[in-house]
């Protein structure tokens, strides 16, 4: 079940994702409204974090392109903000926190430009949304795991964008930095922006979304999580590996064909 | 000392460009070799300086002379070739990379070698003095060199000067880079040039084989002593030109003696010295915090067993013997000794004839960690589930550390008991 929105933030169409010419990710087609917290929900190697990774272009898609604001990523970036997984970097790097959250301003400042006072003062506040502005000077390796995506978080907020693609902010973090994060969002929500978050905790799911896109290789449903996430839909997301759909991208691999003609 | 003076004083104009020279290709390798070591890419620079060496070689051939702006243009084509091959390499075949730097660095390197004998043996007159490309050769800066070599060390300089920003960035985060639309593959093409760069500037006065070393050495001796990604650039230029003089005065003492090993072994001279010596992260700071705690171990279980006797014989003050001590715990001699004597010297225990007993502060420390270990042996039956009879390993090691807060934190979430999960008192 796919239910599209008439006048989306987000356009997903047609997407085919290949990594070494295996599809890991089969002509996922979606549309997200302005304003919504969706979630990207899926079993383990369901293509969730690479659907982001496509989105933000770090990834070249087969086929299939992405629309947001109804226009191709390049010239709305400053509008886009992307928030890796924790564990993607080296946590012990020569950096303060102020120093990571100020590269959240990098983009406004461009190539060459240093980032100047008024750079420092939005950094600190971001700090202070997410509760670190007493561990600004602080070295990024003696933070915990919560404050380390509490970082992260600072870091994309400091971009003031109005979408936020983050990939895993509830992995391996405190029940308290969850909660604060939820509200954070929420908040965020209800400021007009749109929030695409990789989750993979079916029980949190229906409370945190009000979105939802069940993905398992390919798109099992996408919409408002009252109609979407259904016993049904999950059952078809997880239950059931898709055997014939991988057998398929290893012989793609194998023979080393083009997943489209052209 | 005179010689030190004299060199010093840059009075003599040789010394002067010699000493100039390998300031600037230090402090500009260090600079770039900084953010190659943050980008985790420290092989890629043993490769490429390597790799410079055909290079040198074709264009004595092809010039005839060993005219040194055609010398660096080649090493600048074959320096970019390895990196060119090692990425075609990674990319498109099986071989991993650590693979593909070891075959291009040996391929290159071998190619040059043969080069460079051809070349010795072919009877050009113009060709001694070729084979100080290898090792360096400071003494044979010249004026019109340094002016080239002044050029190369500013233009990098300057340039990792202004994508500091940006290197930083890409070292830390490359995707969360590319997603705010830096221009990432270009600023790796950069910082790969910039590496050819260094390397060629400092052929001449550190020799192929080991600029590599120029690069990182420096950085990660810097690494050592500071958390602050411009300092630790700093740092690594400081410990860079330092280097880089002393291979100048060495070679200036000892005109014999090649250069770049001389500026390779001071620069290895600090890194070990940072390794040992560095406040928090180096080997001795870390042994020594390693002691202490032992020691603190070794002391907190003296008093424990005092008291532990004490229980036994309801009477905390009395005097115990040595064999009484040991027999009561599983402690040797060698061991409790020393810390006997530590707690006699900070009055936590009073010694009479060979028989030891605690003072009134000893019984409340001893009683503190007894308190604390049992606190922690209760608190991982009720609240974590483990069996009692597992649960005294855990808390030999928590009754050491645990803060006066966490105490506190610990009997308000055990409201406050009396005993233990063997049935034993919890003093208080």
């Amino acid at each position: 079940m796919i239910i599209h929105t008439p006048d989306p933030v987000l356009e997903v169409h047609d997407l085919t994702v290949s990594y070494a010419r295996k599809p890991v990710l089969w002509g996922i087609d979606f549309t997200l409204p302005a304003g919504c917290i969706a979630g990207i929900i899926g079993p383990n190697g369901a293509g969730k974090s690479t659907l982001l990774k496509a989105i933000m272009g770090l990834i070249p898609p087969s086929s299939g392109h992405v629309k947001l604001f109804d226009r191709p990523l390049a010239e709305v970036r400053p509008r886009v903000s992307y928030v890796p997984q924790r564990e993607s970097v080296d946590w012990d790097f020569p950096v303060s926190v102020l120093d990571v959250v100020l590269m959240g301003r990098y983009g406004k400042v461009g190539l060459l430009r240093n980032t100047g006072a008024k750079d420092r003062a939005i950094a600190m506040d971001c700090l202070d949304h997410v509760g670190m502005s007493a561990f600004a000077k602080r070295q990024i390796s003696q933070l915990s795991g919560g404050q380390q995506q509490r970082v992260f978080l600072a870091r994309a907020l400091a971009q003031e964008a109005d979408v936020y693609l983050m990939d895993e902010p509830f992995a391996g973090v405190d029940a308290a930095t969850e909660q604060a994060i939820v509200t954070l969002l929420r908040n965020m929500a209800a400021a007009g922006k749109t929030i695409v978050v990789v989750h993979h905790d079916l029980q949190s799911a229906q409370t945190y979304f009000d979105w939802i896109v069940l993905l398992n290789m390919h798109l099992v449903a996408a919409g408002p999580t009252a109609q979407v996430f259904t016993n049904a839909l999950i059952q078809q997301a997880y239950g059931g590996r898709l055997s014939l759909l991988s057998k398929v991208g290893d012989v793609l691999e194998k023979r080393e064909f083009p997943s489209r003609e052209r | 000392m005179d010689q030190l003076f004299d060199f010093l004083s840059l009075s003599d104009p040789n010394v002067r460009y010699v000493v100039l020279g390998n300031i600037l290709l230090a402090t500009s390798a260090a600079m770039v070799g900084s953010f190659i070591l943050l980008q985790k890419k420290a092989l890629v620079g043993d490769a490429v300086s390597h790799a410079v060496l055909p290079g040198i070689c074709a264009a004595f051939l092809f010039s005839g002379s060993k005219n040194t702006g055609a010398m660096l243009a080649g090493a600048f084509v074959t320096g970019w070739l390895a990196l060119a091959a090692i990425d075609y390499i990674t990319a498109r075949s099986k071989i991993k990379k650590d693979a593909a730097i070891g075959l291009v660095l040996s391929v290159f390197f071998g190619a040059g070698m043969v080069m460079m004998t051809a070349i010795q043996q072919s009877g050009n007159a113009a060709q001694s003095g070729l084979d100080h490309f290898l090792f360096g050769k400071a003494a044979t800066l010249v004026g019109t060199d340094l002016l080239v070599f002044g050029l190369l060390a500013a233009t990098l300089l300057v340039v990792v000067g202004l994508f500091f920003k940006a290197f930083t960035l890409v070292a830390f985060d490359r995707p969360y880079a590319e997603s705010l639309g830096y221009p990432v593959r270009k600023l790796d093409l950069l910082l790969t040039s910039l590496t050819v760069l260094a390397v060629v500037t400092g052929i001449t006065a550190v020799g192929v084989v080991l600029m590599a070393a120029m690069l990182i050495t420096p950085a990660a001796a810097a690494r050592y002593w500071t958390d602050n990604i411009r300092r630790m650039v700093g740092i690594a230029v400081a410990f860079g030109g330092f280097a880089g003089l002393a291979g100048a005065y060495i070679s200036f003492s000892a005109p014999s003696m090649p250069t770049g090993p001389w500026m390779v072994v001071v620069s290895s001279v600090i890194a070990f010295a940072s390794f040992f010596l560095a406040p928090r992260k180096g080997i001795v700071a870390k042994g020594y915090t390693q002691r202490k705690n032992r020691r603190i171990i070794a002391e907190e279980n003296t008093l424990k067993l005092f008291y532990h006797l004490g229980e036994q014989h309801d009477r905390f003050d009395g005097l115990r013997s040595l064999p009484e001590l040991t027999q009561a715990r599983d402690m040797d001699e060698t061991q409790l000794r020393p810390a006997l004597r530590r707690l006699v010297g900070k009055h936590l225990l009073a010694c009479q004839a060979d028989r030891w007993r605690l003072t009134d502060e000893g019984i409340r420390r001893a009683k503190r960690v007894v308190r604390l270990h049992r606190l922690w042996e209760l608190y991982l039956t009720q609240h974590m589930n483990i069996a009692a009879d597992h649960v005294h390993d855990d808390a030999e090691t928590i009754e050491h550390i645990l803060t006066p807060e966490l105490e506190r934190e610990l009997e308000h979430q055990l409201g406050y008991p009396d005993r233990d999960p063997h049935n034993t008192e919890i003093p208080k």
